[in-house]
């Protein structure tokens, strides 16, 4: 895909802010990119397969979280710069206000020992989700030995000798890009397409 | 005042930072947020995690509880609008700019390099999640099992949340 394919016909501003504000909803669990999917390509035939893995590497190269980069970008692609704000908007709304319940509830009966018992299970589970996306992420990304060791060294760097965000990206970043220098780089055509 | 500057300070910063999304900034949102300004305790900053969790939409609309904490509704605000529009921007106008670097040959380069950095990131705020709620064998036990039905079948995660929440109620109490 070398010239960017014309967006859909024109998308009302409402339609993208309720498409993101249904999938700003459902999303639980963590799984946004599925719904993202679902939503962007399977049910409103916003993107082809290919525009929504474009718009997907984007969002994971980049800083930042999938769910508001994609709504973002999409709705940017769909309406400009009006699209990306209420899709942004709607991705964020419906979360935001059901935390915003739970917070009050936890300062009113966060000090129970049911309510703490309950959320040390979430945490617990969480931990368990946050290992289980780390590694598939890693089974489908990772595929040298080098891969393997910047993976081991970034984590010991932060976990154990707790170096700064910062330092880490700006030395292992420009590292990692330049060992994937084009030159270096022989990926079969289509490789990145192939890539989920 | 003084506290919202700092608000936006520490979230926009991890905003841009935050390579492999949320969950790479963890220990570093830890840190300033525990150690350096003391804004929650350990236990707390699990907690709002955790109650993170269970809310649907981007991964870590927490941010908007730790502001309130610190400076109210104007605080959320800013932590929210600090933590997501930075790398918002970035995003939009990094999606304007990538399509016209489709056969620009670095490009290959970034995402392939960036990729075990964004993993080992995720890896350590998992690090980070696991030393502070994994406490004893019952929440090992928890995120073990999760993690193995979790990698084995193709099941909304959501679920297991609520599940392990109704489990913890249960198992957990003290």
């Amino acid at each position: 895909m070398s010239e960017p394919a014309p967006p859909p016909a024109r998308v009302g501003l409402h339609e993208i802010f309720v498409t993101f504000l249904l999938i700003g909803a459902t999303s639980f669990g963590g799984g946004v990119v599925a719904y993202l999917r679902a939503y962007l390509v399977e049910s409103r035939r916003w993107l082809d397969d290919d525009e929504f893995m474009s718009a997907l590497e984007i969002s994971q190269t980049l800083p930042g979280l999938n769910a508001t980069n994609m709504s973002i970008i999409v709705g940017d692609r769909l309406r400009g710069v009006g699209g990306a704000l209420v899709g942004f908007a709607g991705m964020v709304l419906p979360g935001s206000v059901l935390l915003f319940v739970l917070g009050a509830l936890y300062g009113q009966h966060g000090h129970k020992p049911f309510v703490t018992a309950a959320l040390a299970g979430v945490a617990a589970a969480a931990t368990g989700l946050l290992l289980a996306t780390t590694i598939q992420l890693g089974r489908k990304e990772l595929h040298a030995v080098f891969d393997l060791a910047l993976v081991a060294a970034t984590c010991v760097a932060v976990s154990v000798f707790h170096l700064p965000l910062l330092v880490i990206l700006l030395t292992a970043g420009p590292l990692a890009v330049w060992w994937y220098r084009p030159r270096a780089v022989a990926a079969p055509a289509g490789d990145a397409a192939a890539d989920r | 005042m003084n506290k919202l500057l700092q608000l936006a300070g520490v979230f926009s910063l991890l905003s841009i930072l935050a390579v492999g999304g949320g969950t790479a900034v963890l220990p570093e949102m830890k840190t300033e947020v525990v150690a350096e300004h003391d804004w929650l305790s350990e236990a707390q900053f699990i907690d709002i995690y955790s109650l993170g969790q269970l809310t649907p939409g981007p991964n870590m609309l927490m941010v908007q509880l730790i502001g309130q904490k610190v400076a109210g509704w104007p605080g959320a605000a800013v932590a929210l609008l600090g933590f997501f529009l930075p790398a918002g921007l970035l995003a939009w106008y990094t999606g304007r700019l990538w399509e016209r670097l489709a056969d620009w040959p670095w490009r290959e380069s970034i995402r392939r390099g960036l990729a075990p950095l964004a993993i080992g990131l995720m890896l350590a705020g998992t690090v980070t999640i696991a030393r502070i709620a994994l406490g004893d064998l019952r929440t090992v036990a928890i995120a073990a099992v999760v993690t193995a039905i979790l990698l084995a079948r193709h099941v909304n995660p959501a679920y297991l949340i609520l599940a392990s929440g109704v489990l913890g109620m249960w198992l957990l109490q003290r």
